[in-house]
């Protein structure tokens, strides 16, 4: 500063803000603003997404049942009246329905409710599976014919949803699934007990339904399907990464080929998914003709995915683990292999037990291979009964089906699908929390 | 014999094979360990291991080759003018394999003799309605060459199953009297075993490449067989994409190119700011307990799988971009006639970036060296002064890294759009619309039912292919710059 300049400033003290240093401070204030913003929009969106995850899908974790007793007519199931299980059996889920409409009939007379709905319209408020569900339980138990029977059925996905606040009087206008009326049927027996909306384990640990009947569709043959495929990644993904990692960090040498390794490990943690699943498609079904959906294949698919992920967090908790141990296990006489095997690894262990459970975490949550493979489309309606079964039988997988009811389009079917997720991210909340705590608790630092 | 009690059997032989090759050992040496060259332990190995190596080996080696070896000495038997018009081999084959399989189910369930199955010519109606009855659908009568072809599929199939067992199990014991005849005190066991097991590591690493080979071949020999069928002008520089089961499709690839990339800069759009902003603040001003908290929570927009983000963006985020600008909307202006649109699959895939963003620019500004950050307050810079000045300039390489992996990331994403994009594809510049990309139409013309080897299933190989090279080029540079630039300052 010159003279001059010195002598045209008026005095003042250092202590009051002139204008540009007000400036300075204002957008130093407005900087560390824009910060807490962006921090504060990311938490918000987490709360959003969980708030809507939840809120949409709490409500598929219970659902509306209404009790009958229905009198299993003999003259309808069974008219040779010979007990013969392959004339019952002839009976088709039709020769049901008469007995569900008069087993209404007589619960309304019995209730005092007055209606104008017909017996037809008035079953209509039942599942369509009702009368597969009769079907069942007789052609299992054809003692029972002739007896009246206690079931609680489950309600239609509209009776359902206007149980739930999900279907309005106005929102059914032309809808020609449902009546108003038949709203107004249900208003009353509810009020007398007979519907009811409950618990419904079958969402859990069921299987799912067709796409006209969201009311039964459950997610546990696909968690089946899930479980089945994590084995195989585990099984496969935790030994050939740890063995890979094992090779990488204390014997390759440092030549060309490991640096082509490296390079390819790296690039191959970022390869979209769907390579992976044009890769399981060309290659395990079209080639090796594997049988496609089955959870064997998926969890091929994602266990080359996972790969890169267990191999980058091995190297690392290897890596941690100072030369000192190594030198030590060296001096005392031990192999280079030794060393490795004896003293390095087991003190990596839960660092690579982290990387694992988080990239198992991953894969359980990968959808877009899957559908390349075929584990979307079908229903799969029974548990697989054993471990090949659970391996090469056609199954789905959670993502796949929360996907596949996302795609049917029926609000009912949504509600499925956010619950599917609720009970996804609880699988995968647990298995970070796991790995957290492993880390927490077993990690050393030197 | 399954092979399942072919692997039992060769375990149990190894197992059996570590305990007498130890024994073996230490008799050797009169049964002190101290005169062996190897802990007895690894005696026992060596026998485990010559047993177990080379029989799994060959059962996996075969198991890969064996079906393609058979059906193309199978395809030999089946007559050019038996593919019917309209048809391929593949189909043709594919057919051979079922009635094949049905076979095995007949003879399995008592309905045809072993020798029936593998000797009849019963007319193709009533081979259809045969197996038909046991639960084995068939799409057509049985020509009488597919019978001819499958019965010849089965005999090789049985042979081939004969003879792998009979080879596994003589390697079994070959490996077996090998390695335990070669057992004696002064055998250097643990040399051999340790020599093994790098071996076996080796191949553990080596499956990374064998992947992405893999990958490549499975996708070239597809997209050679697509362009053989289609013109790759058309793929690369025509302008429509209308693909048509019946043929006579135009499948270009730019109007999926447009669509991604158009999703991917909103994606970008959302999650470069925010994230960057994030890491900023993360690194330079919070405090120790907000950074512990708010980090960790801005991670799990990360852990959050992909399906969950493609149904907020169907069900809640899509629908409520089109209560505000569509039709009667809160905004009042008609711009957007359908809930998937390019910014629904932007700003939802925008939102799960933002942790990839900033957790990467957070490690770069963290390694800006403090001296740096001092010389700038020395000379009386604010903090953000400090920040845009200094240290920004100086993690620039690094934070332009990390936006290219993360477009990346967004260019390869696929259920968030699949669900969220829609599936017109055309160059559309209204963000409000919809568009479609690459990664969905893979998913749509491989789920399709589509026959295999028509052009409009095999585009998606070319598609594939062309995104790994996109992706592949993106993540190199990527890399290229952040190694480069962390040269600077280690």
């Amino acid at each position: 500063m010159s003279d001059s300049s010195m002598s045209n400033t008026p005095k003042t003290s250092i202590h009051t803000l002139n204008a540009r240093t007000k400036k300075r401070n204002a957008s130093e204030t407005r900087f560390k603003a824009y910060g807490i913003a962006a921090i504060a929009a990311g938490l918000m969106m987490l709360v959003v997404l969980l708030v809507t995850i939840v809120g949409n899908g709490y409500s598929a974790f219970t659902q509306t049942f209404i009790s009958l007793e229905v009198e299993l007519l003999e003259s309808k199931l069974d008219k040779k009246g010979n007990r013969n299980i392959e004339d019952i059996k002839k009976v088709s889920t039709f020769g049901y329905t008469p007995l569900l409409q008069t087993a209404f009939e007589e619960k309304v007379a019995e209730l005092g409710i007055e209606t104008e709905l017909s017996k037809k319209e008035m079953a209509g408020i039942l599942s369509k599976s009702a009368a597969a569900e009769m079907r069942n339980l007789v052609v299992e138990d054809p003692s029972q014919i002739g007896n009246k029977v206690a079931f609680t059925f489950l309600a239609n996905s509209r009776v359902d949803g206007y149980l739930k606040g999900r279907v309005t009087r106005e929102s059914i206008a032309n809808d020609k699934n449902i009546s108003v009326a038949q709203l107004d049927f249900v208003d009353q027996l509810k009020e007398q007990g007979v519907v009811v909306k409950r618990f419904n384990p079958d969402f859990i640990f069921g299987a799912d339904a067709s796409d006209q009947r969201p009311e039964a569709a459950g997610i546990g043959v696909s968690m089946a399907g899930s479980f089945f495929m994590m084995l195989v990644v585990l099984g496969l993904a935790l030994p050939i990464g740890v063995a890979a990692s094992i090779y990488l960090e204390e014997f390759a040498p440092k030549n060309w080929i490991t640096d082509i390794i490296e390079v390819n490990i790296s690039n191959l943690a970022a390869v979209p998914s769907i390579v992976f699943g044009i890769l399981g498609l060309a290659v395990f079904i079209n080639y090796m003709h594997l049988p496609q959906s089955a959870p064997l294949v998926g969890g091929l698919v994602l266990t080359l995915m996972t790969l890169p992920t267990i191999i980058i967090s091995t190297r690392a908790s290897l890596k941690a683990v100072p030369p000192s141990i190594r030198d030590a296990a060296l001096g005392l006489g031990a192999s280079k292999m030794q060393s490795v095997f004896h003293h390095v690894l087991p003190l990596a262990a839960p660092g690579i037990l982290t990387g694992t459970i988080i990239g198992l975490a991953q894969a359980l949550g990968e959808t877009a291979p899957l559908l390349l493979i075929g584990m979307i489309g079908f229903i799969a309606s029974n548990p697989p009964s054993g471990f090949a079964e659970g391996l090469l039988s056609p199954n789905s997988a959670m993502p796949a089906q929360i996907y596949e009811w996302a795609k049917r389009a029926d609000p009912a079917f949504y509600e499925r699908a956010w619950g599917g997720i609720i009970i996804l991210l609880v699988f995968l909340i647990t298995m970070n929390t796991i790995a957290v705590i492993l880390r927490r608790r077993f990690e050393r630092r030197w | 014999m399954p092979i399942l009690w072919l692997v039992l059997i060769v375990l149990a032989v190894s197992a059996a094979g570590f305990f007498l090759g130890r024994a073996r050992a230490l008799a050797s040496a009169g049964g002190s360990s101290r005169e062996l060259h190897s802990l007895p332990s690894y005696y026992g190995m060596n026998v485990a291991f010559s047993v177990l190596v080379p029989s799994l080996l060959v059962l996996a080696a075969w198991s890969l080759l064996q079906p393609v070896l058979i059906e193309s000495s199978v395809a030999k038997l089946i007559p050019a003018e038996a593919i019917a018009e309209g048809s391929n081999l593949d189909l043709v084959m594919s057919d051979v394999r079922r009635v094949a399989d049905g076979l095995d189910v007949a003879v399995a369930q008592g309905v045809m003799s072993a020798d029936e199955a593998s000797t009849t010519n019963v007319d193709g109606a009533e081979l259809r309605a045969t197996l038909g009855e046991i639960g084995v659908a068939l799409g057509a009568d049985v020509d009488e060459s597919v019978l001819t072809a499958a019965q010849a599929f089965r005999s090789k199939t049985a042979n081939a199953g004969l003879a792998l067992t009979v080879i596994v199990l003589a390697l079994t014991v070959a490996g077996f009297l090998f390695s335990y005849l070669r057992t004696n005190k002064d055998f250097r066991a643990r040399n051999v075993v340790e020599r093994g097991i790098l071996v076996l590591l080796m191949g553990a690493a080596s499956i990374a490449i064998l992947t992405t080979v893999g990958i490549v071949l499975s996708m070239v020999f597809e997209t050679k067989n697509f362009f053989g069928l289609h013109s790759w002008t058309d793929f690369f520089f025509g302008s429509t994409w209308a693909p048509n089961f019946r043929g006579d499709s135009e499948l270009s690839m730019l109007p999926l190119l447009w669509g991604t990339m158009y999703i991917s800069v909103v994606a970008l759009l959302v999650a470069v700011p925010v994230g960057l902003f994030a890491a900023v603040y993360l690194s330079e001003y919070a405090s120790k307990p907000v950074r512990s908290f708010a980090k960790p929570l801005l991670e799990i927009l990360a852990g959050i799988p992909t399906i969950v983000y493609g149904l907020f963006a169907l069900v809640t985020f899509g629908p409520f971009l089109l209560r505000m600008f569509g039709d009667g909307g809160t905004f009042g202006v008609d711009l957007m006639t359908d809930a998937r649109s390019v910014a629904t699959a932007g700003i939802v895939m925008g939102i799960m970036l933002i942790p990839f963003v900033s957790s990467l620019s957070d490690d770069i500004i963290n390694a800006v060296p403090q001296a740096m950050r001092d010389g700038s307050y020395g000379l009386g810079a604010t903090k953000s002064e400090t920040i845009k000045q200094v240290v920004l300039p100086a993690a620039l390489p690094g934070i332009v890294g990390a936006i290219l992996l993360a477009a990346s990331r967004a260019i390869g994403e696929t259920m968030i759009v699949v669900m969220g994009a829609g599936a017109i594809a055309r160059f559309a510049g209204n963000p409000l619309e919809a568009l479609t990309t690459i990664t969905t139409r893979i998913v749509s013309q491989l789920t399709g039912d589509g026959d295999f080897a028509s052009p409009e299933t095999l585009v998606a190989f070319a598609l594939g292919l062309s995104l790994f090279v996109i992706t592949l080029g993106l993540n190199v540079l990527a890399l290229y710059i952040v190694r480069k630039y962390r040269e600077q300052y280690d």
